[in-house]
């Protein structure tokens, strides 16, 4: 460590704080450490307290990352244990012998970022790797698991662009209350009547027309990621990838037996690293599912803020539910109802023969707009296809669930 | 609303505090810290947090606590330079043009500029916010920020850096002294990183139960004593269950005065049944409460209440 100027040594521990604060995952940037230090020094360094809240205002740019600063401001301003902490950093083992408490949020997260050497040093423990196939099988257990994607080629890339480029949703235009200049438009348009005016002196004032500016809506995926679902999960997140990279307002969720949102990892621009950050975020890759838990917490945490102006989700799940469905129908409900279109995408339809008899699917149909198969889920173009803009009765949830019905009587 | 002569920014986090106070807004010093950095370091505030906690109050307690005048723009959806910055008068404009053919007027610079003179513009919210005399700057108040598009937000940043805008026909128009901008979201949509870094960022939370009763006693001072305990327990409680939509502070306040209004002094079970559609929004969360979970915390309630009296 340097040695620090006797005068500016607050200025320097906001420096190294904040490096600890964007080494724990927040973005901290060299304009912000300059904005502390500015408002340090207009506030003046009065209580703990104050001190904490002016560190906040600045530093803090976004809600969920509230508990990493507190986390942070308690490790980091505290001058009592800073002998331990040195020691802790600097010798190679150093069991912790106070009583453990509940591990609080982003504790973790923290605590790597400011011992971030000394954990290098110590031995890793191998872990096995152990891959299970569970297609076609449900469960309704958790299970924690990391998964490692196979890189995408350049070709599957530029597959997958071209693939993207030629989707067509079906409804992918919504209209804003903005206005685009059209000589065809119905509505008049006086401040481009004026300004053409007063090109010819205003001897000609010549209507002009404008029309409504159409735009493609938010598009909200909510992809499974159980067992049942793996072998898609790949063809999945880099459908999500190369959408999230050609249209602005995508956000990507996944879910298992727990629902993870994924829409910053996905606006990393090179493909694989956005892959690596996803799975470095998802914890129950290829484990149970419960559908109805997961909508429930979107429902409840997301949907207002995803789900407004208009947004289209698409579901991507086969509809297996293995936990008791109680839940599941009042909120694939609400679901339906805060969102414009829900299209739900199922791979199990390419089946001939597919009946609606699971239960979970029988409960989700009646509140779907559309309900569509993918053929064949080894290519992305397939699932481009399968997205395509025909509105057919194919896609019609109802036809299904009278096809239950038939076979069930 | 009459206008109170401009007083100067508050000099220290306690003149802040005592400040909101003084204007019967009851604030923790976290909001007290973030709002005097803001004014003493001419940042905008940007102000997120669920709906009815008070973000908007916090610009109007601003401008009667300063005596400044409070400008306010409501976002929505579409809104555009026409309705939020400036629009000439085209009917003005065009009898103008009339007018000077018929004079017999030639001169095409000359009508330029009488046509496009501050006679005809129309002033929004924005050119509005940004005519400020020194040491009287406005209250800017950008309410409800993601209610509009990216659009909007992007010309948005244009301006907080600046504190200028260009109309093209007359020239920059620049702000003397930077108004103070507050902004709120409701989270219903992200707003861009690159707005945030331009402000001070601070999150409302629900107040605490004695502060969420000190609100009460200052909006409804002819609340019973009792009953206003109880129903800030009640909405307290509320809180910690997990509602599809949980009641905000204004809430609590429509609360405790509708059951003013009915002359209650308590609650009671078929009290807060009757009334519980001034507290919960959505019929799922409502049918919960009415099944039972209700009466199990109006009972908690009083339980708590009677310990605390002993």
């Amino acid at each position: 460590m340097t040695s620090a100027n006797p005068d500016g040594r607050i200025a320097d521990n906001i420096v190294y704080f904040a490096r600890a604060l964007r080494k724990a995952g927040m973005r901290v940037g060299p304009a912000s450490v300059k904005d502390a230090i500015e408002a340090v020094l207009v506030a003046g360094i009065g209580s703990r307290d104050d001190f904490y809240w002016v560190l906040h205002s600045v530093l803090v740019m976004r809600h969920e990352d509230h508990a990493v600063f507190d986390e942070a401001f308690r490790l980091f301003w505290k001058s009592r244990e800073l002998v331990e902490k040195l020691i802790a950093m600097f010798s190679p083992v150093a069991p912790d012998k106070r009583e453990k408490q509940k591990p609080r949020a982003a504790e973790s997260r923290v605590s790597d970022a400011m011992f971030e050497g000394h954990k290098r040093n110590q031995p890793v423990n191998p872990e096995p790797d152990i891959e299970i196939d569970a297609r076609f099988t449900v469960s309704g257990a958790e299970v924690l698991r990391a998964k490692d994607f196979a890189q995408m080629t350049a070709a599957e890339i530029n597959q997958a662009k071209r693939a993207i480029a030629e989707l067509k949703l079906p409804f992918d235009k919504t209209k804003t209350r903005r206005f685009k200049p059209d000589p065809h438009g119905s509505r008049i348009d006086p401040r481009a009547m004026m300004r053409a005016a007063s090109r010819t002196g205003g001897e000609l004032i010549l209507p002009k027309f404008k029309s409504l500016r159409e735009i493609h809506p938010p598009l909200v995926v909510l992809a499974d990621i159980s067992g049942s679902m793996s072998q898609y999960t790949r063809i999945f997140l880099h459908f999500l990838h190369a959408l999230a990279d050609k249209r602005r307002r995508v956000h990507t969720f996944v879910f298992g037996t727990r629902l993870t949102n994924l829409t910053r990892q996905m606006r990393h621009r090179d493909p694989d690293q956005a892959m690596a950050d996803c799975s470095a975020a998802v914890q129950d890759w290829s484990g149970g599912t419960r559908i109805g838990d997961t909508l429930h917490e979107f429902n409840r945490l997301w949907s207002r803020r995803v789900l407004g102006q208009g947004a289209i989700v698409l579901l991507i799940t086969d509809g297996l539910e293995r936990d008791e469905i109680d839940g599941l129908s009042e909120e694939i409900e609400r679901l339906h109802k805060s969102c414009r279109r829900l299209i739900w995408l199922n791979p199990l339809l390419r089946f001939d023969g597919f009946e609606p008899r699971a239960r979970g699917v029988r409960t989700m149909l009646p509140h779907v707009d559309e309900f569509r198969a993918v053929h064949n889920l080894a290519a992305l173009t397939d699932l481009v296809a399968s997205l395509d803009k025909s509105t057919s009765r194919q896609a019609d949830p109802r036809r299904w669930l009278e096809l239950g019905k038939k076979r069930a009587a | 609303m009459t206008i109170n002569k401009p007083r100067p920014a508050p000099n220290s986090i306690d003149e802040t505090l005592a400040m909101l106070t003084g204007e019967d807004y009851v604030a923790d010093r976290a909001l007290a810290t973030v709002l005097y950095l803001s004014l003493k370091m001419k940042r905008p505030l940007f102000l997120e947090g669920e709906a009815g906690v008070g973000k908007t109050e916090i610009a109007k307690v601003l401008a009667s606590g300063l005596g400044r005048r409070l400008i306010r723009l409501q976002c929505y959806e579409g809104l555009d330079v026409s309705s939020a910055v400036y629009e000439w008068n085209y009917a003005a404009q065009m009898i103008e043009i009339r007018m000077e053919e018929a004079a017999g007027k030639v001169d095409r610079k000359d009508m330029e500029k009488n046509v496009f003179s501050e006679k005809y513009l129309i002033r929004r919210p924005v050119l509005e916010a940004l005519t400020g005399k020194d040491g009287a700057a406005p209250v800017f108040l950008i309410d409800e920020l993601d209610r509009t598009d990216e659009a909007f937000e992007a010309f948005l940043l244009e301006i907080l850096s600046d504190y200028q805008v260009t109309v093209p026909e007359l020239g920059t128009i620049k702000a003397e002294e930077p108004p103070i901008v507050i902004i709120t979201t409701n989270r219903t949509r992200e707003i861009h990183d690159a707005l945030k870094r331009r402000c001070l960022y601070h999150w409302v939370d629900y107040p605490n139960a004695e502060r969420e009763l000190e609100i009460v006693n200052r909006k409804v001072p002819q609340a019973n004593k009792r009953l206003s305990e109880e129903v800030v327990r009640f909405v307290q409680k509320l809180r910690e269950i997990e509602l599809f939509k949980v009641p905000g502070v204004a809430e609590t306040i429509d609360w405790a005065s509708a059951l003013t209004e009915l002359d209650k002094v308590a609650l009671d079970p078929e009290t807060v049944s009757d009334t519980i559609g001034v507290l919960l929004k959505y019929q799922d969360d409502i049918a919960r409460i009415e099944q039972g979970e209700g009466r199990r915390i109006l009972k908690e309630v009083k339980a708590d209440l009677a310990t605390a009296a002993e």
